[in-house]
C-alpha cells in the first residue's frame, strides 16, 4: 500500500477574497502536508485568482485534497498535475558586488551562458535575474557562490498546464443559468 | 464583496430605505424567516441588541447563559426543524465561546449562522479590548465565514450566509461585523441569494451512475444499506423507505441517520458502528454489495479500514464529492441530492426480497438480545440500568419523542434503545462528541418544535458542562424534559480505563452535587430515582408535566456499553462482553 510520493502542481482558481489563503493553507496544515512553494496571482480571467502550489504527496492524497479545495465556497475549481503535464518555471534574483564584474571576468561568461539578465548596476552592486527550471537556477547559484553572493532569492513555481482548464466555460454556464 | 459572483432574486419593486447597519441585520434575519435566535450581548454587538429591542415583537431573542449554549441551542433548533439556526455573540470571548458549537455543526453538517460583533474597523489588528481574530479562528470549522466592515455590505453578505449554510451539504457560517458597520447607514434592499458562481452545492445526479448502482443491487445476493444523516438533510425519508421496501434490502443506520426510518420497520436492522448492533456490524463483512447513503464512513462506523467490507462492492450516494473515496474506495459513486438520486434509483430497482439474508440478521440479533439487550433493558440485577430508563421513556412517549442526547455511555444507550417513529428525532453530537451539547440543544429543539415532546438524556458529566442553561429554561419557560443518568463517573472513559487501562480510574470519578436541589433553585420541578419500583411512575410524571421537568436516575456505577468494536479493530471483531 506504499504509494509513491510525487511532485504535484496544484492549481486553484478562486474568487479574490480575504481569508481564502488561510482556508487553503489550513487544508494542508491539517493533513501535515508541507507546501514546497505557493504563488498566487490574477489568472487569465478578470477577477479570478489562481494559486499555484507545489507539494510532494501521493496521488491519492492529491485527489483527496483537491476535493477539499473544491468544497470551499469561494474556490471555483482545483486541479492537480504532474511535472510532465505542465510547463513550469521559477524565477530568481542575485545581488552581487559590482567590483566582481571587473575583478572576475569569468562572471560575465557565466551570465551570458546561463541566459541570466542584468536588472540594474550601480557602484556597489548589480542585480541578476534568471527564470528557468530549478536545476538551471541551482547551477547558476553554485557557479556564482564561488565569488560571493550578497543576496539570493527564488520565487515559487509558476506553471501552466498542457490541458485546457475550462474555468471560463464554467463561469459562463453560471451566468447563463 | 463582488456582486457579480452571487445570484439574487430580482426584486425591482422593492425601493431602498436609508437605515443603520444594525437595523439592516435584524431586517435581514426577518427576511430569512428567522423567528428565534440565541445569543448573549456585549460591547461590540450592542447596536444590534438595541435593534432587537425595537423588533422584539417580530423576532424572539433568547438569552442563554453562555455563548456555547447559544450555539448548541441554534443547532438543536436546526436539527429538529431543518431550518437555519441563528446564534449571536459579542467580539472576543463571546465569539470564541461559540467555536465549539460551530465545530460541532461543521462535522455534523448542521445549518447555522453565527453573527459576532467586532471592534471598530480602525481598531482591527491593534489588540483592542475584546478584539479577537474570530474569522481566522473559525476558518477551519466553518463552511464559510466573512468579516463585514461596511454597513452597505450587510444585506448581500447575510443573504449569502443563509444560502451557503442551508444549501448542498449544510454547515455553519460565521459573519463577523465591526461596530462601525453596525452604526453606519446604508440604502437597504433585501434580495435572497440563489446562487454563488464559485459554489456548486448540489451536483447533478448522473443517471448512468444510478443505473450502474441499480444493476449491482439487482444482482446482489446479500446487499446491505447503511444510511446516514444525508437522508434526513435531503428530506429523502420516504424515498429511502420505498427503496428499501421495493428491493427488500436490509438497512442499517449511523448515529446521525437514526430516526429517518422507524425503528420498528421490518427491514431496519439497527445501528452500525462502535456500539452499534451486532448483526449489521458483523454482516458488513459478509454482504456482497454495501450501499452507503448520505454517510461518510466515519472511523467510529468502519473500525479498521483495511478489514472493512473488503468482500463487497461499494456504492456510495452522497451530495459532497469530497466524501467519495475519502475513507472507503467506491465501485459506484452517485453524486447529488439524496431525494433525487433515491427517487431515480427506485425506478431502476427490481422488486425483490432477501428473506434468507435477512434471516442472518435475525439470528445475530437473537444472540445480541440474549447476551446484551435483555440485561440492558430488562435487568434482573439490583442496580438500575440506563437501558431500562430509555425503555420506560419509549413506552411513555409511544416512541414519538425527540431524544436529545449528550456524549458518552448514555448517548450510546439512548441511540441503541430509543424507539423512533418520527424523523429528526435523534439529536446528538455525533462527529465532534461534544459533552455539554444536550441541554442547550434540547432548548433549541423544543422551541423550534413546541408541539413535540423533547427529552434530553444526559450523563452526570456532560450535564455539568452546560448546567447553567437551566437558567435559560427557567427564564424562557421551555417545557423540555431533562433526564440525567447518574453513575457518578465519566462512564465511557471509565469503561475504556476498565477495558484497556487495567482499571486505573484516573480522574473519572465524580462527586456530584444534589442535582434536584439545583433544578429546584431554578424553579424546575425535579425528582431523584434510586430504585426500580420508582422508575415507571417517575417517568410518567415527567412526561405528563406541562412544564420543564428534571429527573435524575441513579444508575449502576460501573456498567459497560456493549457490543463494542475496540478502537482500530475490525467490525468483525465486535465484542458482546
Amino acid at each position: 500500500m506504499n504509494e509513491e510520493i510525487k511532485t504535484f502542481t496544484i492549481s486553484i482558481y478562486t474568487e479574490n477574497n480575504i481569508g481564502l489563503l488561510n482556508r487553503i493553507s489550513a487544508i494542508f496544515q491539517r493533513r501535515h502536508i508541507n507546501v514546497e512553494s505557493l504563488t498566487t496571482s490574477q489568472s487569465e480571467i478578470e477577477g479570478v485568482n489562481r494559486f499555484v502550489i507545489v507539494v510532494n504527496i501521493t496521488e491519492t492524497q492529491a485527489k483527496k485534497i483537491i476535493g477539499q479545495f473544491e468544497k470551499q465556497v469561494e474556490v471555483i475549481r482545483a486541479y492537480y498535475h504532474t511535472d510532465e503535464e505542465t510547463i513550469y518555471q521559477e524565477s530568481c534574483m542575485f545581488k552581487i558586488k559590482s567590483g566582481l564584474l571587473f575583478e572576475e571576468p569569468q562572471i560575465q561568461n557565466i551570465i551570458k551562458e546561463s541566459n541570466a539578465r542584468i536588472v540594474t548596476v550601480n557602484k556597489e552592486f548589480f542585480v541578476l535575474e534568471k527564470s528557468g527550471r530549478r536545476f538551471e537556477i541551482e547551477s547558476l547559484r553554485r557557479d556564482l557562490n564561488v565569488f560571493g553572493i550578497m543576496q539570493f532569492v527564488r520565487s515559487g513555481r509558476i506553471a501552466v498546464t498542457k490541458e485546457e482548464m475550462k474555468v471560463t466555460e464554467m463561469l459562463l454556464a453560471f451566468k447563463n443559468q | 464583496m463582488d456582486t457579480k459572483t452571487a445570484k439574487r432574486t430580482q426584486n425591482v419593486a422593492n425601493k431602498t430605505e436609508r437605515i443603520t447597519g444594525s437595523e439592516a441585520i435584524i431586517r435581514c434575519l426577518i427576511e430569512e424567516g428567522v423567528d428565534i435566535l440565541y445569543g448573549y450581548p456585549g460591547g461590540a454587538i450592542m447596536p444590534v441588541y438595541d435593534e432587537l429591542y425595537k423588533f422584539r415583537n417580530e423576532i424572539h431573542h433568547v438569552l442563554t447563559r453562555h455563548e456555547q449554549g447559544a450555539a448548541h441551542s441554534a443547532q438543536g433548533y436546526a436539527r429538529i426543524s431543518g431550518k437555519v439556526g441563528v446564534a449571536m455573540a459579542t467580539s472576543g470571548p463571546g465569539a470564541t465561546n461559540l467555536v465549539t458549537g460551530i465545530a460541532d455543526a461543521q462535522i455534523d453538517s448542521t445549518p447555522i449562522v453565527c453573527i459576532t460583533g467586532q471592534v471598530f474597523s480602525h481598531l482591527l489588528g491593534s489588540d483592542a479590548f475584546q478584539e479577537t481574530d474570530i474569522v481566522g479562528i473559525s476558518t477551519p470549522v466553518t463552511k464559510w465565514n466573512h468579516q463585514i466592515t461596511k454597513a452597505s455590505e450587510i444585506p448581500e453578505v447575510l443573504a449569502k450566509a443563509f444560502y451557503v449554510a442551508k444549501s448542498g451539504r449544510p454547515g455553519p457560517v460565521l459573519i463577523d461585523i465591526t461596530k462601525d458597520a453596525q452604526l453606519g447607514e446604508l440604502d437597504f434592499k433585501y434580495e435572497k441569494c440563489t446562487g454563488v458562481r464559485s459554489y456548486n452545492p448540489t451536483p447533478k445526479v448522473d443517471i448512468q451512475a444510478v443505473k450502474a448502482a441499480a444493476e449491482l443491487i439487482n444482482a446482489a445476493k446479500k446487499p446491505m444499506i447503511v444510511w446516514g444523516q444525508g437522508v434526513i438533510l435531503g428530506q429523502a425519508e420516504n424515498e429511502l423507505k420505498a427503496v428499501i421496501e421495493k428491493s427488500g434490502v436490509p438497512a442499517a443506520w449511523t448515529i446521525m441517520g437514526a430516526s429517518a426510518i422507524p425503528t420498528s420497520h421490518p427491514l431496519n436492522v439497527g445501528m452500525v458502528g462502535m456500539h452499534g448492533n451486532y448483526a449489521p456490524n458483523k454482516l458488513t463483512n459478509e454482504c456482497d454489495v454495501l450501499i452507503a447513503i448520505g454517510m461518510r464512513f466515519d472511523d467510529r462506523v468502519t473500525g479498521d479500514l483495511n478489514t472493512y467490507a473488503k468482500q463487497a462492492k461499494i456504492i456510495h450516494f452522497d451530495i459532497d464529492p469530497a466524501e467519495i473515496d475519502k475513507n472507503v474506495k467506491t465501485d459506484v459513486a452517485v453524486l447529488g441530492d439524496s431525494k433525487e438520486s433515491l427517487a431515480l434509483l427506485l425506478e431502476e430497482l427490481n422488486a425483490n426480497n432477501h428473506t434468507e439474508w435477512l434471516e442472518e440478521f435475525k439470528k445475530l440479533y437473537a444472540i445480541e438480545l440474549e447476551k446484551v439487550i435483555k440485561d440492558d433493558i430488562s435487568p434482573t440485577k439490583e442496580g438500575l440500568t440506563m437501558g431500562e430508563v430509555i425503555k420506560q421513556i419509549n413506552s411513555e412517549t409511544a416512541g414519538n419523542a425527540a431524544i436529545v442526547s449528550d456524549v458518552g455511555q448514555h448517548q450510546m444507550i439512548a441511540c441503541r434503545y430509543s424507539e423512533f417513529n418520527v424523523s429528526k428525532s435523534n439529536i446528538t453530537s455525533g462527529g465532534l462528541g461534544t459533552m455539554g451539547f444536550a441541554l442547550p440543544a434540547a432548548i433549541g429543539a423544543k422551541m423550534a418544535a413546541p408541539n413535540r415532546e423533547v427529552v434530553a438524556i444526559i450523563g452526570d458529566g456532560g450535564y455539568q458542562m452546560n448546567i447553567q442553561e437551566l437558567g435559560t429554561i427557567f427564564q424562557q419557560k421551555v417545557p423540555v424534559k431533562i433526564v440525567v443518568l447518574n453513575n457518578e463517573f465519566l462512564g465511557m472513559v471509565r469503561q475504556w480505563q476498565q477495558l484497556f487501562f487495567d482499571k486505573r480510574y484516573a480522574s473519572t470519578e465524580m462527586t456530584n452535587p444534589d442535582f434536584v436541589t439545583i433544578a429546584k433553585g431554578y424553579h424546575i420541578e425535579g425528582k431523584r430515582v434510586t430504585k426500580r419500583e420508582e422508575l415507571a411512575d417517575a417517568v410518567k410524571d415527567m412526561i405528563a408535566s406541562k412544564d420543564s421537568y428534571f429527573l435524575e436516575v441513579c444508575v449502576e456505577k460501573e456498567d459497560n456499553v456493549f457490543p463494542m468494536i475496540p478502537a482500530g479493530a475490525s467490525v468483525s471483531d465486535i465484542r458482546l462482553s
